[in-house]
Formats: C-alpha cells, sequence, structure tokens
C-alpha cells in the first residue's frame, strides 16, 4: 500500500495550481483534504502523473455567508462549516447532515469541496448540494463558470470539471422562508457510506425529496403536496426509477425498501420542522 | 513453609504494560530497528481465485533501479520443501504459488528491493500469464464429484470423511419421540488485529542457519512445520518475537508461511529482508476461520430430554489443509455435546478444500460453528415442542454433582454448576425486565426476541487432539500425540531482584501485570519487584511445541507454570532462609519482601538479600540445601491423554462455563437489528485479575456482535475476494457495541495450579447464536445463516415488494450468487446495417472506445485491445481480449470480453441488439453479465456495480457519437460502412 511514483507541487497560489492543471491536463489530481485521494493513491487505484497541493491557498479556506447562500471555498474543511456560527440557522439541512460524514477525525480533514469533486453516490456532501439547488464556481486559466449540482455530477465518481479546471467554491442557498428540512440516512455503521440517505424540503407549495446512495448519483424528485397512499405511489415510483444498485452491503430491493420507508420519515420530519 | 497469602491474585492491579502502550513507546515489529543493509519485500498476489500459470516474466520488474531480486514458486520450490500438511494426503501447500493458484490472494511472486515503494512499483511490471480454472466457492460445491479439482494429485475436493460413534445413536433415534433437525452455515470470518503480519528474516551463509524476528505467537509446533520447509535442523531456524503486538486472536499463527518465504527470499537477495504486511492483504490473504455447513439432528422426549445427537458437518478449510488444520473441526470433538449430558451421540465430519484463503487460527477456533448449530438445535426443540427454551436447556445441563464429568465424546469437564449459573442470569432484574420489555413491544407491534446460549468455553489445548482426524489404526502407527507442555522459568539476580520468562509471546493480555501477580505472591513480594519477559528466542529460551500464545492457555497453564517455578525456588530459598533464621524450611514465612520465621516477625532478613546468596556467596548455602538461582518448570497436566482407541478425545484441560442471555429488537422497515440488553454469566475458574477477565468478556463480546451482524470474508461466484478494506469488511466500533452485564461464578479448575481456566473466546462461542436465537424469537423465523445483514433479515421478514409503476421494472433478481448486471440502449440516426457494421469495425473500435490506445484483430471474430478504463481516478490501463460469436447480421451478437490489468481483470458477455427504427435510424439495445477480480473487486465492491455500468454505457454512447459522426462523413462513409457490413455479413 505505497504509491505509485508522482510528481508534486504545493502550490502557493490558485494561480500557479491552475497553470500546473492547464499544463499536465488529465495527468494531475488536486489535493486539498486528502481523504478519498490519499487511500486511492495508496492502494494504487489512482496513478496520477502529477498531484497539486492546495492546502496551502488559505483565499480558499473562507467561508462566506449571504442572505441568500453560504459560499464554500475550496480549503474548507468539513468540520469547519459544520462548526461555523448560526449554521443551523441559515442551513438547517447543512447542519443536520454534516455530522453523518464520516467521523470527526475525517471531517476534520476532509474539505466539503473535496468531496464534491470526489462525487461518490453514497456520499452525504453532492445528496446536499443537489437537494438545495446549490451550484459549484469551476476556475481554469481559460476563467471562471458556475454549474448548478444536476449539470456538475455526471455520474459514479464523474463530474463535468474538465482536466484544467478545479472547484474553487461552492454554493449552498439558504433555508427558504416557510420550509422544512429533514435528513436521515441509512447505513451498516456509525459513519460509513450511506446505503440511502434522504434529504426532504417541505414548502407550501410542494415537496422536495433527494436521494443518495441508490443510484449512481444524487437525484431529486419535487412534488405537489401528496399524502397519504398517494405519498406513498410516488415514493414507490421514485424508489423504481432511481437506478437502485446492488452492493455486498445491501441489495437494490433494500435499497428501495428505504427508499419508501426513509423516505416517507424524513418527509414526515421536513413536514414536521416547518409546522 | 506457609501457603500462599494470594494478597495480589485475584486483585485487579494496574497493568504495568499500559503506560508505555498508550505512550507510544510500545515496541511492536515495525518499531525494531532494521538490520544492516535490509532490504524491503513485497508480494504479487493472484487476481484469480483457481487458474494455472502459463508464465512469469520478471524481466521488466528485475530491472527496475532498486530492485535485489524476484522470487517465484519456481525459485522456491528449488531450494525448500512444502509446509507439511496435516492430513497423510498428496497435496502440496507451498508459501507461493507454484504452477497454480488457488486463491484470489495467493502469493505469485515477491519483489526484494531497497524500499518498500520500489518494491511494490516493481510488482506492477511483472506479468503473468494466467490460464483461469473454474473455481470452486462453496463447500457444498466442493462435495460435488465432478467440481473443478483444486489438488490434482489427491484426486477430489472432498479431502477426508470421518465417521464417529459413541454410546448407541441409532437406538436413540429409533425410539425417540420426536426428532428435530436443522441445518446452518457458518460463515468466514476473522478477528482483525490492528497490527497485521511482520516478519525480519536473516540468513547466515557461514552457518547455514536462519535468524527471524517475526510476530509470531505460536503455537510452536509450527517451527517444526517451518525448519523442515527451509530444511535445517531446528536449532538452525532461530525464531524470535518482538517484546509487543498489536493483537491476534490466533490470526498471528497464519503468519509462518511468510517467515519460510521470507527466509528464502533473505537467502537469494544476500541481505536481510523486512516485510509488513498491509491491510489489503491481510484482509484478503491472512487467515480466516473455517465457513462450515452443519445439519445437526437431535432424538428428543416430549420435554425436551435430548437422548442422542447426530452431527454431519462440512468444513471448508480453503485453498489447502494449511497446518495447524484440520484443527478447527476438531478443537470441540471433545465438546460435541456442550454443556449437556448426552450419551449417545454420531458425528460425520468432512473436509473439503474450496478456492478460498486457507484457514486458522482465529478466536473461537471451531466453538461459534458448533454452538451455533447446537444452541439453534435447544431453540428450535422448544419452539417445535411448545417449550420454554430455558427448560430445554435446563432438563439436559450436566448435573452440579457429576464434576468431574466425561463427555460422550471423551472430554473431561473439570469444575462447574451450570445450574447455579443459569439461576443467576434468570433471576436478575436484567431478565424480568426483558420479559417485560418483550411483552410491551409486542403488544405495540413491534418485533422483540429473547435469546439463550449455553455453551462450554474449553482452554488449554491437548497437543494430541487433531490426531483425532486420522483412524485409530493411523494413530497406532503414527504414536501417540498428546499433552499441553507450559514452560516457565523464575530468576533471581545479584541485587536480589525477581525475573520471570514464559514462552508464552502476549497479544496485549496483560502477562507481566498477572506474572508480577503471581509470582510476587509466591515470594512475598510487591508485583513491581518483579521483572517479565515475554518475548521468545528459541535459541535461549526454554520452549516447546505447545509453547505459545493460544486456546486460552494463559491463565491457566502458563500462569500456573509460573506459580509452580516460584514455590520451587521458594523452596530453596527456605532452606537457605532456615539455616539463617535457626528454624526449620517449613517454619520460613515470605511476606512483604521480608523472609522471616513464622510466629516471630523480627526474626527476619530482607528477601533481597536471601535471594543474592548464590550469587555472592555460594558457600554459605547449608549442607543440603541447593544452590537459589533460577528454576524453570515444565508443566504437562496428566488429563490431556492422546485420543483412545474409540476416538475419545480429551480434548481440552479445561471448561469454562457460559450462559447467556439477551434481548434484541428488529426494526421492521429496515431489517436492522438492535440489542437492547445483554447479561453473559462466566465460570472461567478463578480468577486472576477481574479487570482483565471483563476485559476479555467485552472483546470476545464485541467480536462476536461482528461476526453476529457485520463481518463476513466475502467471495464473490466467481471466487473474487470482496472484503479487502475496513469499508467493505465491516468490523463493529463502539457505537455498534453495547456494554455487556457482566457475572461471575468461580468455579476452580482443580486441574490447573491456581483454579483458572479460559476466558478469552467464550463469548465468540455464546454470543452469536444467543443473538441469533433472540432474532429468530423476534420475527418467529429460523434463523441459520450469518451475518445478519438488513437484507437477511428483511428476507426473513419476507414481506412482498410493492410492485414498480408501468413503465419503470427493475431487472429480475437472477438467482444465486450476485453478478454484476445491466442493460441499456442507445439510438443512432444511421441506419441498422451501418451500425452493424461500425460495431464490427476495429478501426471503429479504436477511435470510439473511451482510452483506447490499440486495436488488433487477431481473427476475424476476435480482437485484442490496449485499453485504459476506470471511473473518476480510479484507472488502469488493460489488455481487452473480444470475442463475437453467435452473429446474426445485422441483428444481434454476443460479445465475450476479458479485461487483464495491474489492478485486477474482469470478465463479461454482452448480447447486443439492433433494431431498425421507424425513422430510418436504428437503436441498439445490450444486456450483460460481468464479474471482476483482484484488487479492484476487493477494495471496490460498493462501488463495483455502478462502474460496470458507466464503463459499458460510456462504450456503447462513443459508439453513437461516432456513428452519427461517420454519418455525417458521407460518401465514404457510408460506403466503407456498406463494404465491411457485407464483409462481416458474408463471414457467417
Amino acid at each position: 500500500m505505497k504509491p505509485a511514483p508522482f510528481d508534486y507541487v504545493l502550490a502557493e497560489n490558485a494561480e500557479q495550481a491552475l497553470a500546473v492543471l492547464a499544463q499536465e491536463g488529465d495527468a494531475a489530481r488536486v489535493l486539498a483534504g486528502g481523504q478519498s485521494l490519499v487511500p486511492m493513491l495508496n492502494m494504487r487505484l489512482a496513478r496520477p502523473g502529477m498531484v497539486v497541493d492546495i492546502s496551502r491557498l488559505h483565499d480558499l479556506a473562507a467561508i462566506h455567508a449571504g442572505n441568500h447562500a453560504i459560499s464554500v471555498g475550496a480549503m474548507v474543511r468539513q468540520a469547519d462549516l459544520l462548526a461555523h456560527p448560526h449554521l443551523a440557522d441559515s442551513h438547517p439541512l447543512l447542519a443536520q447532515a454534516l455530522p453523518w460524514i464520516g467521523h470527526p477525525q475525517t471531517r476534520a480533514q476532509g474539505t466539503v469541496c473535496g468531496s464534491l469533486a470526489h462525487a461518490d453516490p453514497s456520499a452525504e456532501l453532492p445528496l446536499l448540494l443537489t437537494a438545495l439547488d446549490g451550484s459549484v464556481t469551476l476556475r481554469s486559466r481559460r476563467g471562471r463558470r458556475e454549474l448548478s449540482a444536476v449539470d456538475f455530477f455526471l455520474g459514479m465518481m464523474t463530474t463535468d470539471c474538465a482536466a484544467d479546471e478545479m472547484i474553487e467554491q461552492v454554493r449552498f442557498p439558504a433555508k427558504r422562508p416557510g420550509a422544512g428540512y429533514a435528513f436521515r440516512e441509512f447505513s451498516r455503521r456509525d459513519g460509513d457510506f450511506a446505503i440511502v440517505a434522504c434529504a426532504a424540503a417541505v414548502t407550501a407549495d410542494g415537496i422536495e425529496l433527494t436521494l443518495g446512495g441508490v443510484g449512481d448519483r444524487p437525484h431529486r424528485r419535487v412534488w405537489e403536496r401528496l399524502s397519504g397512499s398517494a405519498l406513498d405511489d410516488a415514493l414507490n415510483e421514485f424508489a423504481w426509477q432511481s437506478d437502485a444498485r446492488d452492493d455486498q452491503h445491501a441489495s437494490a430491493r433494500l435499497r428501495r425498501d428505504l427508499v419508501r420507508s426513509l423516505g416517507r420519515q424524513t418527509i414526515e420530519e421536513a413536514q414536521a420542522c416547518r409546522e | 513453609m506457609a501457603a500462599d497469602a494470594s494478597v495480589n491474585i485475584g486483585r485487579a492491579r494496574p497493568r504495568v504494560e499500559d503506560a508505555a502502550l498508550l505512550t507510544g513507546a510500545g515496541q511492536f515489529i515495525d518499531d525494531l530497528a532494521e538490520p544492516p543493509g535490509c532490504l524491503h519485500a513485497a508480494v504479487l498476489r493472484s487476481p484469480h481465485a483457481h487458474a494455472l500459470i502459463r508464465d512469469i516474466d520478471t524481466e521488466k520488474a528485475k530491472q527496475v533501479p532498486g530492485v535485489t531480486c524476484v522470487l517465484t514458486g519456481e525459485d522456491l520450490a528449488a531450494v525448500s520443501l512444502p509446509l507439511v500438511v496435516g492430513l497423510k494426503l498428496p497435496m502440496q501447500c507451498w508459501p507461493m504459488a507454484v504452477g497454480k493458484v488457488r486463491y484470489a490472494g495467493e502469493p505469485v511472486a515477491v519483489v526484494v528491493a531497497a524500499s518498500r515503494y520500489v518494491a511494490e512499483d516493481a510488482l506492477d511490471a511483472i506479468r503473468v500469464d494466467y490460464q483461469s480454472l473454474e473455481p470452486v466457492v462453496s463447500a457444498m460445491d466442493a462435495l460435488q464429484p465432478e467440481s473443478s479439482l483444486l489438488h490434482e494429485e489427491v484426486g477430489a475436493n472432498l479431502v477426508n470423511d470421518r465417521r464417529f460413534r459413541y454410546g448407541d445413536p441409532g437406538a436413540a433415534f429409533a425410539d425417540a419421540e420426536r426428532v428435530v433437525e436443522i441445518t446452518v452455515d457458518y460463515p468466514r470470518n476473522a478477528v482483525t488485529p490492528i497490527e497485521c503480519y511482520g516478519v525480519i528474516a536473516k540468513f547466515d551463509p557461514h552457518a547455514e542457519a536462519f535468524d527471524i524476528t517475526a510476530n509470531f505467537q505460536g503455537p510452536f509446533s509450527m517451527h517444526a512445520v517451518m525448519a523442515r520447509s527451509l530444511k535445517v535442523p531446528g536449532n538452525r531456524l532461530r525464531l524470535r518475537t518482538p517484546p509487543d503486538s498489536g493483537g491476534s486472536f490466533g490470526v498471528k499463527q497464519g503468519v509462518f508461511p511468510y517467515v519460510v518465504l521470507m527466509a528464502i527470499a533473505a537467502r537469494k537477495a544476500g541481505r536481510p529482508v523486512k516485510w509488513v504486511e498491509d491491510r489489503l492483504e491481510h484482509l484478503g490473504a491472512s487467515v480466516s476461520a473455517t465457513n462450515r455447513r452443519i445439519t445437526l439432528k437431535a432424538a428428543v422426549a416430549g420435554d425436551g430430554r435430548i437422548s442422542a445427537l447426530d452431527w454431519d458437518q462440512v468444513e471448508d478449510v480453503g485453498a489447502y489443509i494449511r497446518a495447524p488444520e484440520p484443527a478447527t473441526l476438531y478443537r470441540m470433538h471433545g465438546n460435541m455435546t456442550g454443556a449437556y449430558d448426552i450419551q449417545n451421540v454420531a458425528i460425520r465430519n468432512r473436509i473439503v478444500v474450496t478456492n478460498k484463503t486457507p484457514t486458522g487460527l482465529n478466536r473461537g477456533f471451531g466453538g461459534p460453528q458448533v454452538y451455533f448449530a447446537l444452541e439453534r438445535l435447544t431453540a428450535k426443540i422448544a419452539t417445535e415442542l411448545d417449550l420454554n427454551p430455558v427448560d430445554v436447556i435446563r432438563r439436559n445441563l450436566i448435573a452440579a454433582d457429576a464434576f468431574p464429568y466425561r463427555t460422550a465424546t471423551g472430554a473431561l469437564y473439570d469444575s462447574g454448576d451450570y445450574q447455579r449459573a443459569l439461576a443467576m442470569a434468570l433471576e436478575s432484574d436484567t431478565y424480568k425486565e426483558l420479559l417485560a420489555r418483550r411483552d410491551a413491544a409486542r403488544a405495540a407491534g413491534r418485533l422483540y426476541g429473547i435469546g439463550f446460549a449455553a455453551v462450554v468455553e474449553p482452554s488449554v489445548s491437548n497437543m494430541g487432539y487433531v490426531s483425532t482426524v486420522m483412524t485409530p489404526e493411523e494413530r497406532a502407527k503414527a504414536g501417540p500425540k498428546n499433552g499441553a507442555q507450559a514452560t516457565a522459568t523464575v530468576r533471581l539476580d545479584p541485587l536480589g531482584g525477581v525475573g520471570v520468562q514464559v514462552a508464552s509471546v502476549p497479544q496485549g493480555q496483560g502477562h507481566r501485570t498477572v506474572l508480577g501477580q503471581v509470582v510476587g505472591d509466591v515470594l512475598g513480594l510487591d508485583p513491581a519487584h518483579v521483572a517479565v519477559v515475554t518475548e521468545l528466542d528459541t535459541a535461549r529460551d526454554a520452549w516447546t511445541i505447545a509453547s505459545g500464545n493460544y486456546a486460552s492457555r494463559f491463565a491457566a497453564a502458563v500462569a500456573g507454570t509460573a506459580k509452580l517455578a516460584a514455590e520451587r525456588l521458594r523452596e530453596k530459598l527456605a532452606a537457605i532462609a532456615a539455616a539463617q533464621l535457626n528454624v526449620r524450611p517449613d517454619e520460613v514465612v515470605f511476606a512483604d519482601g521480608k523472609v522471616a520465621a513464622a510466629g516471630n516477625p523480627e526474626n527476619a532478613i530482607p528477601f533481597a538479600r536471601l535471594a543474592a546468596t548464590s550469587h555472592w556467596a555460594p558457600g554459605t548455602v547449608p549442607d543440603g540445601a541447593e544452590q537459589a538461582l533460577s528454576e524453570t518448570v515444565y508443566w504437562t497436566p496428566p488429563e490431556l491423554t492422546a485420543p483412545d482407541a474409540d476416538d475419545r478425545v480429551n480434548s481440552s484441560l479445561c471448561h469454562g462455563f457460559i450462559f447467556d442471555v439477551c434481548g434484541v429488537e428488529v426494526e421492521r422497515a429496515t431489517g436492522r437489528v438492535s440489542i437492547e440488553r445483554y447479561l453473559t454469566v462466566h465460570d472461567c475458574g478463578r480468577i486472576l485479575h477481574p479487570e482483565m477477565v471483563d476485559g476479555q468478556v467485552r472483546g470476545g463480546f464485541a467480536n462476536a456482535v461482528g461476526a453476529a451482524f457485520y463481518e463476513e470474508y466475502a467471495y464473490g461466484a466467481d471466487g473474487s475476494f470482496r472484503a479487502g478494506t475496513f469499508a467493505d469488511y465491516l468490523v463493529p466500533t463502539a457505537l455498534e457495541v453495547p456494554a455487556p452485564e457482566i457475572m461471575h461464578l468461580e468455579m476452580p479448575s482443580p486441574f490447573t495450579p491456581l483454579g483458572a481456566k479460559g476466558v478469552g473466546e467464550g463469548n465468540c462461542m455464546s454470543t452469536p447464536v444467543a443473538l441469533a436465537n433472540a432474532v429468530s424469537d423476534a420475527l418467529g423465523r429460523e434463523v441459520t445463516a450469518l451475518p445478519l445483514t438488513p437484507d437477511r433479515v428483511r428476507g426473513l421478514i419476507d414481506e412482498a415488494e410493492p410492485p414498480a409503476p408501468a413503465g419503470s421494472e427493475a431487472l429480475p433478481e437472477p438467482e444465486g450468487a450476485r453478478t454484476l448486471r445491466g442493460e441499456g440502449e442507445e439510438r443512432f440516426a444511421i441506419s441498422r446495417d451501418a451500425l452493424w457494421a461500425t460495431l464490427l469495425d476495429p478501426a471503429t473500435l479504436e477511435a470510439i472506445v473511451p482510452g483506447c490506445h490499440a486495436v488488433e484483430q487477431v481473427s476475424e471474430f476476435q480482437f485484442h485491445a490496449d485499453v485504459t478504463l476506470g471511473v473518476g481516478p480510479v484507472k488502469d490501463r488493460y489488455k481487452v481480449e473480444v470475442l463475437l460469436s453467435d452473429l446474426e447480421a445485422p441483428q444481434s451478437a454476443t460479445l465475450s470480453a476479458t479485461a487483464t490489468g495491474a489492478l485486477g481483470s474482469g470478465s463479461g458477455t454482452g448480447h447486443v441488439y439492433l433494431v431498425e427504427t421507424p425513422e430510418g435510424g436504428s437503436q441498439l439495445v445490450y444486456r450483460y453479465q460481468a464479474s471482476v477480480g483482484g484488487k479492484v473487486a476487493a477494495v471496490g465492491g460498493r462501488l463495483l456495480d455502478g462502474a460496470a455500468r458507466m464503463v459499458i454505457g460510456q462504450f456503447f454512447r462513443a459508439l453513437g457519437r461516432h456513428a452519427d459522426a461517420e454519418r455525417r462523413r458521407g460518401f465514404w462513409g457510408r460506403l466503407w460502412a456498406r463494404l465491411t457490413g457485407l464483409r462481416m455479413g458474408s463471414g457467417r
């Protein structure tokens, strides 16, 4: 479990990091908190020719809380976002869900943007960005572009981030007035990747449910206000259409079962938060 | 001489080990200074479960700068002998594959280099040409005569079949009111020590001797196996152990093949070689418990009294019967009636080999398998006869006045009062509360169950029990094997200090603390004044083949032997002291660091002064007394006799008892089981250190919660290993393991010097089945397999799934083992004929396959490609071979493909169907099944299904883009398409 040889640049500023990415293209990987990349390097699952370490880019370690959204820079650790003052007021969903990411030790190292860039289908952060209809700012020497979560996540561990781009920051919209939010997750052990994770938002107009861990990327569904058996039917349809995966920890059937049961509980909890 | 003061035994003295361990000052194998010039080894492992090795090309690896040498199976076989296997069979078990691989993860080559980094780089440069063979994955498959042979020279995968009869089981079953039967499968799992294997090997060419430091734990009978394999006499294999160990739980026994492998590597390299196993290697290829299929029948009276048992066990030892197997199967042979008085027993024991990692020592060792069947059966008897499970247990228990009790199969149970232990649990408030909670939960419609288990925990193994696998005639020819020699040395230094050395190799159990207490009590000293050394050096220390730390033998055998050695020294010291104190030797008292005349504490000398006598003034030792310097005791209990002519064997010396009661609630929607309360009552004989005993109980309990709910060394249907990381092999953490309530009943063993029995393995035997019984009770369903994952529990609840709405049906679930499978479709603007042509054209394939570097057409329907495949950052270069068959131009074809790369290998079959669309375009529908092996399967199990879909989807999407581009290219493209289409069409 030793990595294959690679070149390493400890970037002094964003421009230097982007220059290396532009030059190395597909051969380079950005290293932020290292919680996904370093194990993959050690197991030689990933063999980048170049690793660009952005941990010194302190400008990217800032959290900016505005009235409508919170912006999280590329070097913000998950623990820092969780500890951000008033997060529970402005972003109740984030405050509920961030403690489900790994363990205190991994949250202290792992970055918010790193998890999004990695795009593990069972990870909480891609689910949260999708649920909140957030966006990703990608930067390269060619310029900046902002993508919605839906456009950013293309599939399992695959995003629209080009080889010369890196995530500069992400933006999570704030709580909508009158909305209730809830997050629930089923995993085998505390801190494991989700078998199914659900994030719900209930407003006066409708219900939004976003699933993680089921298909190859988070799936979001929006309904008019539903309840009773109509909600059960809607959840059953969502369960069957979410392309549930099999793995050794859970069958596709269990995942669909969880969409139906956990999904409903999450929606009901969000509803209760609203009231 | 006065009797033991026992001022320290039985008290929870602070552990002397902990300060160093907790401050990072432990001396584990990877902390030891490397010998000068030390090189580092890395091991190349098979991605296949079963394959012939046609060729290994190590040339490129040898040229990697920093590489000293590369060792293959052929090199190994040229200079060493196979490891002795546990049965008289023409089976060759090497530490590294020779000619054939028989499990995924089996060593195939060793690279020795300047650093582990370089060694791993060189592994990537080794090319192995495998011819894959049909794997045999399950024990039941191995029983099929037509199953693919693992060992051709053995001639069958069923390698041993023994039947035993004790009493008259035939008559008992004929006369029985009822026969109750259960079939269970115990899974593969293992306790996973935090420290993996490590070996530092040196070879002295002048003395032709090996000097090895390894975190081996015993039994040291393996020393003989290693020396024989290395073709040296025992005195030329010096084996040492580090001062500290990061845990073993039996598992470190399995380092011994690597001792041989690295010894040979060091000899070839001409330099010392160090190898430290990583977690991926450990989980996939170290050792595991045996998986076992058991059918157990009981002849039962209407009141639940069992008159006979009929065992049919199929033991899966993996790819080889690696020594000391088949010990897992025979360790419990004397205990096949558990805690029950049953005189008639029939046993059939079959041993099979399969394409999985060889098995070996593991906490519980045979007990979890046996009790999973036996205690599930007693619960099932209660269900079938409508009795209280506690009554079934109680009616069959061995009577308290029957000890020492001889079981039908030959064990001599030393002591116990099982009824009293039951009463302690059943009269507790905990049990009453569980009953109330169950009533309340069930009234509310929830799923709540209570489970019980009564087990006898054997400890201190008889070194002869494995020979029960031989027939009495074979044993007579081979000569008897028996006993359990323990050794201890107590010595005095010139300043009167006391040193203790035992051949035990501790793994965190607190040997130094307990031996200080034991020897301190004998000599009247504070334990802090006793220095204990526990690392072992076979060239210098007293040891025997039974030495080591396994079979829960420390408290019962090793600490007891240290007591005997200290007593022998005390006797000699008393004779010297008697002369100085002017009393008879039996009037000398050792207490509080002084040696005094009984009844006259004023007449005393300091212990240190007396103890130094034989160093400084041996001439003052009186006539008739002996010098008191050092005493070594070898102790073996006379009760451990060899198996007799009727196959009766006293397989262990001590027999603790455990009675467990627990309550669980099952969440109907998710299948998750939560443990509400867990009470465990233990008789482990005399307790030497209460906190450490409770620590053993808690540790075993945590392992057992893992076995019950989480842990499995899972294999795919193709023999690929699927639990290569701790994200795949789920060990419960403090958050998943509740604290058990522990009660003790001390029934000292009459057979051990201190009255202690083993305690470390009991909950691994009792807890999985107690929890399974509770889940059975909660669901009203028969639990027959572990671990009880959410899926397995949901399967038992067995509710029909709400149907899919029209238009969103999923693929049908396949029968049996899960494979990667999927389907998809792409639409194209080009005609079906053009699409067909595109699909079969190497130039097209080269252009469209993502990451394709080159395609070579080997024959008309066969292509070889060099492709970079992967998902996200997980990429690797693969050699892909594609074969087209069942061509029905232009409508359907079958593609069979294999891919081989450093991360693993895969194979799959896909069917493509081409359909014309009304708009004049075409549609391609594909379905595939695939399997993936090697590292990527072991560590990526969670993502494999999605990754396979993604890679295959990429291919067809790229095909679509390419086809559209071709169409836009106009006439030439269309002509090309037509020409190639004709060619392929006529090729049918």
